[in-house]
């Protein structure tokens, strides 16, 4: 006998009944909206050719992703009364945590497509499918949100990132926003291969891709062999690693940052962040929590090299974009602190971190799109020299967001320091606070050398001053952000009460 | 989970059968012995053939003879010859369409179990792909400029 | 047959598509590198599936062959802009963006 060896154990069971999966189709009603707006904007706009205008394709995202936020009121209600459930079989969660992230997600969509609105139409970009397909990649985040399933997850992180691949590369005519999309597609294809052979892993390890049902697996049983489990485990941390741009997975970060048109860049550091972390906390610190102690010491030697690599790299640039960038993988280190944490002060901190983040980080890269000026590519500290006292307000706009990501009292940034080290100093890693602070002190010194270039240096004398222009759409959007910024650092409570409330399940069955 | 045979049986780790860091050679592997076997006699066949005909072979080239056969007529241009950027389009708009078939095939083999239901869903998703064909024929894909 | 058959394939393939991805210059060869891995995934899934009588491994590796489509579209397209900006698709001349 060559050939003839033990088949595989039987022959895969052919379901003999079909039985209808329950289907909950208000538990996805913001996602509905997300879709069903993208589609009927995208079907409207091209069939209808007085509607091509982009200002009609902004005012309509803003609206579209308006609605589906406030479609969460009533679903926070409900879910109060009746307590987290899943549906579609078990494979989309519904919990205070999915709809905590829908929100966040919408509100940065909504502020993203005001800043943009006049920006794409003077630079001669981007039209319709640019709003659509910001639409469809929040969609995507809102699934990687509330997956319940590990197959759910990996298709909302595709419908996320293939989005921003498009975004990222949407001006055509400058070469630098199609290098960035082609650094940012190649990485990020590369991470998602990562992360999909860490589910394939962990799949063949616990025999299901539903989290509940590998979680109560890794609870119940012992495994003889772990080796494939830990594997997956591995592999899934570097996929969800690129995403969140955490140290040493952040190679991309600066260079799409730097090419990409700004506003994607404010969606980009608010929606890909948020949903990549809220991907990391439902599978690491819910799914895997049996295993806490095997990837705890990952998650902190990322979050420290994260820490220390983007406060210090960040502080020799010269590009403001490319400093936010630097800062942004700090941001994600703070975040980090939290998940490491695998405790519920832990999310909530990552949450309330999160959510804070990405209005400060929408409402910074709002006004970096009006001070980049014609072309938008007047990013550098020179270019920055005297915007003070030629566009006062948005300087002083500037400076209160910059304030707000140093973590200066009075401002929301503070607050979500303080609760990640405090969450942090709970959990028992206190030297992972020391870090924290101490890379928030180097941080500090590049968000003042920002400020010091707006108002204390006056611009180059023989230098052409760059042209701005100052929409209404972008002021709008900027002011949210700040008056947002202002209000939960002065009363943190109600937005710390929802990220208390918003602690993610796993429920197997409606 | 009872039924997961590597708790049973413990088909990974279990020092029985070899691990992914044991290189033992198993029967499976060992019947790959026969392939081996086969691919070696081929290539000697085929290398040992060609090479006796180069041996007894005359060989007086010339440029005429030496130029590529392409089918009669004299060849032109570069070996590599661009195709028209306008196939990609289409190209992509077939892999598209194309794949999105997988979905179809295995709805189809069980499309009486699952009813009124699988239908709804399965016209969800057609419709969904029927929205983005409008799309790319709107924006002037589908005509050969 | 043994699952860790499989497994070794699939991992071979993988470790091609890792060396294809960090070591190719020219972004094509990239992409199919990475469709490489993609690949070595889907031998994973259905490997895993057809051993263990579940059929989710199954039904994950189709969504997986939709999305390398999806993938690849996007991909090519992007490849094809910067040749038309750059007249190649050799990686290490897309250098603009440095810091």
């Amino acid at each position: 006998m060559m050939f003839a060896q033990v088949p595989p154990t039987t022959d895969p069971p052919v379901p003999t009944e079909f039985s209808t999966p329950d289907v909950d189709a208000w538990l996805i009603l913001p996602l509905l909206v997300l879709i069903g707006g993208a589609v009927l904007l995208l079907m409207v706009a091209s069939l209808v050719k007085s509607l091509q205008d982009g200002r009609f394709a902004a005012y309509a995202t803003t609206a579209i992703a308006a609605s589906a936020a406030i479609c969460v009121i009533p679903l926070w209600a409900r879910l109060n009364a009746d307590g987290a459930s899943s549906t579609f079989n078990g494979a989309v969660g519904f919990d205070g945590f999915s709809l905590f992230i829908t929100v966040m997600i919408c509100i940065s969509v909504a502020l993203t497509a005001l800043v943009a609105a006049q920006y794409l139409i003077d630079e001669g970009f981007g039209g319709v499918e640019f709003y659509v397909l910001m639409l469809l990649s929040a969609a995507g985040g809102v699934v990687m949100a509330s997956a319940n399933d590990l197959i759910v997850l990996f298709l909302g992180l595709e419908v996320l990132s293939i989005a921003v691949y498009v975004l990222v590369a949407s001006q055509l005519r400058r070469f630098a926003s199609t290098e960035a999309g082609l650094k940012y597609f190649l990485l990020g294809a590369f991470s998602s291969a990562f992360l999909l052979y860490g589910i394939a892993l962990v799949y063949g390890a616990t025999g299901s891709t539903n989290m509940s049902t590998i979680k109560d697996f890794l609870a119940g049983n012992l495994l003889t062999n772990n080796a494939l489990l830990l594997a997956g485990f591995a592999l899934m941390l570097v996929g969800l690693g690129f995403k969140v741009a955490a140290v040493p997975f952040h190679a991309w970060t600066p260079d799409v940052y730097e090419g990409a048109p700004s506003p994607v860049v404010g969606f980009m550091a608010s929606v890909v962040k948020a949903a990549g972390f809220a991907a990391l906390i439902r599978v690491f610190v819910v799914t895997f929590s049996t295993y806490a102690s095997d990837w705890q010491p990952a998650i902190y030697a990322l979050a420290v090299l994260s820490l220390l690599g983007g406060s210090i790299a960040a502080v020799v640039q010269t590009n403001v974009k490319r400093m936010l960038a630097y800062s942004s993988i700090s941001h994600a280190g703070f975040i980090l602190v939290g998940v490491q944490a695998a405790t519920d002060d832990g999310v909530r901190a990552a949450l309330f971190y999160v959510a804070a983040y990405s209005v400060m980080i929408v409402g910074t890269f709002g006004v970096v799109t009006v001070f980049g000026g014609e072309g938008d590519h007047a990013h550098s500290l020179d270019d920055y020299r005297g915007l003070g006292r030629r566009r006062p307000a948005l300087a002083f706009a500037l400076t209160i967001l910059l304030l707000s990501q140093a973590g200066v009292p009075f401002t929301v940034g503070f607050f979500a320091k303080l609760e990640i080290i405090t969450a942090a100093v709970g959990a028992g890693s206190q030297w992972l606070g020391v870090i924290a602070m101490l890379a928030a002190v180097i941080a500090a010194y590049l968000y003042l050398r920002i400020v010091v270039s707006l108002f204390m240096q006056d611009a180059d004398e023989e230098a052409e001053p760059v042209r701005l222009r100052t929409p209404d759409t972008a002021v709008a959007a900027i002011a949210i952000a700040v008056a947002a910024v202002m209000f939960f650092g002065i009363v943190p409570g109600p937005l710390d009460d929802v990220a208390r409330d918003a602690v993610p399940v796993l429920v197997t069955r409606g | 989970m009872s039924s997961w045979p590597w708790l049973q049986s413990g088909r990974i780790g279990d020092p029985q059968t070899p691990s992914l860091g044991s290189l033992a050679v198993s029967d499976f592997l060992r019947s790959y012995l026969t392939v081996a076997i086969f691919g070696a006699v081929a290539l000697l066949l085929a290398g040992g053939i060609l090479s006796l005909g180069r041996l007894i072979r005359p060989s007086h080239g010339n440029a005429e003879k030496l130029l590529t056969y392409e089918s009669g007529v004299d060849p032109t241009g570069d070996m590599w010859s661009q195709s028209n950027i306008r196939y990609y389009v289409f190209a992509l708009l077939f892999v598209m369409f194309d794949v999105e078939a997988v979905f179809l095939f295995p709805w189809a083999t069980r499309l009486e179990a699952y009813g009124v239901f699988g239908l709804v869903e399965m016209g969800i998703f057609i419709l969904i792909l029927l929205l983005g064909l409008v799309y790319a024929w709107r924006k002037g894909m589908l005509r050969w400029v | 047959m043994v699952l860790n058959q499989f497994l070794l394939l699939a991992a071979a393939l993988f470790c091609i598509g890792v060396y294809g991805v960090l070591a190719r210059r020219n972004g094509v060869m990239v992409l199919m590198s990475v469709e490489l891995i993609l690949n070595a995934v889907n031998i994973n899934l259905v490997a895993f599936a057809a051993f263990t009588n579940s059929i989710a491994g199954e039904v994950f590796a189709l969504f997986v062959i939709a999305i390398a489509a999806a993938e690849v579209g996007v991909g090519l397209a992007i490849v094809l802009l910067i040749y038309r900006n750059r007249k190649s698709i050799d990686l290490t001349e897309v250098d603009l963006l440095k810091g």
